[in-house]
């Protein structure tokens, strides 16, 4: 996020996008909630009329994967009718042109034909974003989760540059992060490119700080292999061993036989967990981990701030914190680190490679954390990113970016759109909800929710047990009617690994990022 | 602005003809609660809108008629405020009895004693009996869901919970039904809590004074004394909401949110609260397993970590190290992606290290 969770409840107007904060971020729209009330304007677009929308001043309804035709509309509208920030764009942006140029392809009745809603209402939409400002976006994995889902963030980013409002509190493009510390991960350069805090594998003067910092020669200057390369370097024998700390593969992917069939190709495979998982069955080692609450360490959260956790209690049998395993596996290895605790590697290591983390200790986050950047141990941190206006990389570019369809659409064959997303009760894979008491109670079974309209055409009563089908697979899955959901479409959790929606997800992504197009397959519905 | 400073005398119960300074716009209560005075209050929460309803935090106010509640009322340039007088104490002890009196107030196994409001109260007014005679008919207790106790014979009506579930969580699933002393706390069209609208953030448990709501989960598991608070952070979702664990004996017996703290000042959800007794599961893994003959046998450390060393090293000498792949958790703590990343960089040589951010 540019911004922090405290400006929501200030905010004057909230733009939220493909985000189902009451359910997947429930404080967060608590705070948004709080801002409708002192009179904020809220504008909703989703699919679904969610519990966010239901506290909307304007919810619209866009066709799944339909978020840059609508995102250009409103672009065309303000550059037309002269009502974006000139100014900002002329001294803060590069790229104007180009964008300007993009975006006269999106005339209101384009955008309306392709996202279901209306020319006037873009229009409206359009002059309203500019009257109230700053205003702020948030966003979730309705823009990420699409073949087109880093074009969707480019065109969230243009938008928000265009009226103005990135680099000011209670403005901004700010993406809610999906778990605790998925944030974190990436800041630790938990991924192929990057060292901690995020610098390059590729740069050679990046390379060699971190030689000289772990003590080793010719660190590897190739970036690496995103998750899903490494699922199908399983497959064709690229990848021998896999290691996963962590996560339940085999019910998170999309596509879930062809998960398994690459889990089951692995040579050596790996787990560290807190338990047995679906995951963990194609295991040839598992090693039992410390949990939440069992060591001591940091989360990083959406709005960066790094935050401590504490323990309270020794994990069980002979469980060790990962930090532990991973050390143990480099010494096995004939690598002796030093730091022995959390403390000593944020302390040590991690705030002292990452600029951006170097103000952070240990000492200084007792109580309310601090956000990145925050690169001395005065910096107070960073609230808002992109101050007034002075953007990080130096001027902010606006992207041109075209809308593209997701690559499975409704045919006759299987006509109803598939979304999939979380619910409120049960997290992810429900390895640690699933086993709190009471929560089963409250949400004990995957649903596949439709409207009254598709199932009165297929003559379906509500609960009723129905199959849903994909080109990949298929599931009996309970019913739902819901006013939440629009014809033509069915929305469905991962929650449940019976009738998981990952048995059906379309396993193809975002050329870039790699992230799956979960938000959208085509699926046929059947009465049992 | 200067215009805007106003300053009031005090009179208390520590304190005599203290000038305090607040600014316009403020309550008598919060000007004085800003300056350190005491003024008992139930209903008030500082996170609400005032409210009014339990009338202990009223006063005497020079050239004011009556005695006026401080939460209710706007403070004023030059106002005396006395707000312990023998007049003032005594409204504060005849509302307390009746609260007393039209409840049933049981503190032995109530969960909230030692950190009741009302139970403070009484005490710090030394009432020993009720002179009240009521026919107080025992109300109901909805203890139908899996997670909130609603007993509405220790309710105080103060109604935080319903601001709780209105003005801070905005879900507005409860509100105060009749009138008088037969008002009582539901949901619309009189449902229990569990066949209501209800999220189960526990907003309302965390702003009850009394007794009234109470956990289910936490029933037996530690006096209020006996509780140690740990600070921590929420395991679940990427808003990162700081939570007390209230732990005895090395267990966590309930969950709250931090008030005040960021970013969630005092909010949690469903998950943050009810959902951290998983490691306590009889299912965790205690030992490390190595699979053989298709089931998986337990091992000792030193033979896991070995086998693992021994398979990457062979993997690595014969493929290169890019045979071998890792992801990290994006659930677990900084410090461990941070180790995992360097484990594969320093010792594998290898930049295949994800994590399931793209998904």
């Amino acid at each position: 996020m540019t911004n922090s969770f405290q400006d929501f409840a200030k905010a004057k107007l909230i733009l939220a996008i493909g985000t189902n904060m009451t359910e997947a971020h429930p404080v967060s729209s608590s705070f948004v909630k709080n801002a409708v009330q002192n009179g904020a304007d809220l504008i909703v677009v989703d699919p679904r009329r969610t519990g966010l929308a239901e506290h909307a001043t304007m919810h619209l309804p866009i066709k799944v994967g339909s978020d840059i035709a609508l995102l250009n509309s409103l672009m065309h509208v303000l550059i037309t009718e002269d009502l974006y920030d000139k100014e900002y764009v002329k001294s803060c942006c590069v790229g104007f042109d180009e964008l300007k140029a993009k975006v006269m392809e999106y005339p209101p009745e384009r955008g309306a034909e392709i996202s279901g809603i209306d020319a006037e209402t873009i229009r409206k939409v359009a002059r309203r974003l500019a009257e109230v400002r700053p205003g702020m976006l948030a966003y979730t994995l309705g823009i990420t989760e699409h073949t087109c889902g880093m074009n969707n963030v480019l065109s969230c980013a243009n938008l928000q540059m265009l009226l103005g409002n990135v680099g000011f509190d209670c403005g901004g493009v700010n993406p809610l992060r999906g778990q605790n510390n998925v944030q974190g991960a990436c800041d630790m350069g938990a991924l192929p490119n990057v060292f901690p805090g995020y610098q390059q594998v590729a740069d050679a003067k990046a390379r060699a700080k971190f030689e000289a910092a772990w003590g080793v020669k010719n660190l590897p200057e190739k970036p690496g292999l995103m998750m899903p390369q490494m699922m199908d370097g399983l497959l064709d024998g690229k990848v021998k061993a896999f290691y996963i700390f962590g996560e339940n593969l085999a019910n998170t992917e999309p596509d879930i036989r062809h998960v398994e069939h690459c889990l089951d190709s692995a040579e050596f495979l790996v787990c560290n967990d807190l338990f047995e998982t679906e995951t963990t069955r194609f295991a040839d080692v598992i090693l039992p981990a410390a949990g939440w609450s069992e060591n001591d360490g940091t989360f990083a959260n959406s709005e960066r701030r790094v935050n401590r956790v504490r323990t309270v209690s020794k994990a069980p049998g002979v469980s060790m914190p990962n930090w532990w395993i991973f050390k143990e596996i480099a010494a096995r290895m004939g690598h002796k680190w030093e730091s022995s605790s959390a403390r000593e590697l944020w302390d040590n290591e991690i705030s002292v490679l990452a600029p951006a983390l170097g103000g952070i200790k240990y000492d200084r986050i007792e109580g309310d954390g601090l956000q990145w950047p925050c690169p001395t141990e005065t910096h107070p941190g960073t609230p808002t990113l992109h101050r007034d206006g002075k953007f990080t990389c130096g001027l902010g570019n606006l992207v041109p970016v075209d809308w593209t369809p997701p690559a499975e659409v409704p045919d006759a064959e299987y006509p109803f759109v598939l979304s999939t997303g979380r619910r409120l009760y049960h997290y992810h894979t429900r390895t640690q909800t699933g086993r709190s008491a009471g929560i089963n109670e409250i949400l004990g079974e995957e649903t596949a929710d439709i409207s009254a309209a598709d199932a009165k055409a297929l003559g379906i009563e509500h609960g009723e047990m129905i199959k849903v089908k994909s080109r990949r697979g298929e599931v009996t899955v309970k019913e739902n009617i819901t006013e939440q959901v629009p014809p033509g479409m069915v929305w469905m959790a991962f929650h449940f690994r019976e009738g998981c929606a990952n048995w059906l997800t379309n396993p193809v992504f975002d050329p870039v990022t790699k992230t799956a197009e979960y938000k959208a397959c085509a699926v046929q519905l059947a009465k049992l | 602005m200067k215009n805007d400073i106003i300053t009031l005398t005090v009179n208390g119960r520590d304190v005599k003809n203290l000038q305090v300074t607040g600014k316009k716009g403020q309550t008598v209560l919060e000007v004085l609660r800003g300056n350190g005075v005491y003024v008992p209050t139930l209903c008030h929460h500082p996170k609400m809108p005032p409210y009014g309803g339990c009338r202990l935090c009223i006063v005497e106010i020079e050239n004011m008629r009556g005695l006026p509640p401080t939460c209710t009322t706007p403070a004023v340039d030059g106002m005396v405020v006395h707000t312990h007088t023998e007049r003032v104490t005594r409204v504060r002890k005849t509302v307390l009895e009746l609260l007393l009196a039209y409840g049933n107030h049981n503190c032995l196994t109530c969960e909230q004693n030692g950190a009741c409001e009302l139970q403070n109260l009484v005490y710090e007014h030394g009432i020993e009996h009720v002179r009240f005679k009521t026919d107080f008919v025992p109300k109901h207790i909805d203890d139908t869901n899996p997670m909130i106790v609603r007993d509405q014979n220790k309710c105080v009506l103060c109604g935080r919970c319903v601001r709780g579930c209105l003005q801070v969580q905005v879900n507005g699933v409860i509100d105060i039904a009749a009138r008088g002393s037969d008002s009582y706390i539901t949901t619309f069209d009189n449902k229990t809590l569990k066949e209501s609208n209800c999220l189960y953030c526990g907003q309302c448990v965390q702003s009850c004074p009394v007794g009234a709501l109470t956990e289910k989960k936490a029933k037996g598991m530690g006096r209020q004394w006996e509780l140690e608070k740990v600070r921590t952070t929420c395991p679940y979702c990427g808003v990162g909401c700081q939570l007390n664990l209230h732990v005895k004996d090395g267990r966590i017996a309930r969950v709250s949110a931090v008030e005040g703290a960021l970013p969630n000042d005092g909010r949690i959800c469903v998950k943050g609260r009810f959902g951290y007794d998983w490691i306590y599961s009889e299912e965790r893994l205690k030992t490390p397993l190595i699979k053989e003959n298709g089931g998986f046998r337990e091992a000792s450390w030193d033979e896991a970590l070995n086998l693992v060393a021994a398979k990457f090293t062979e993997i690595k000498e014969k493929y290169g190290p890019d045979a071998i792949a890792g992801v990290s958790s994006s659930r677990s703590i900084n410090e461990d992606s941070y180790q995992m990343q360097k484990l594969f960089r320093s010792v594998i040589g290898t930049n295949n290290i994800d994590n399931c951010a793209r998904t």
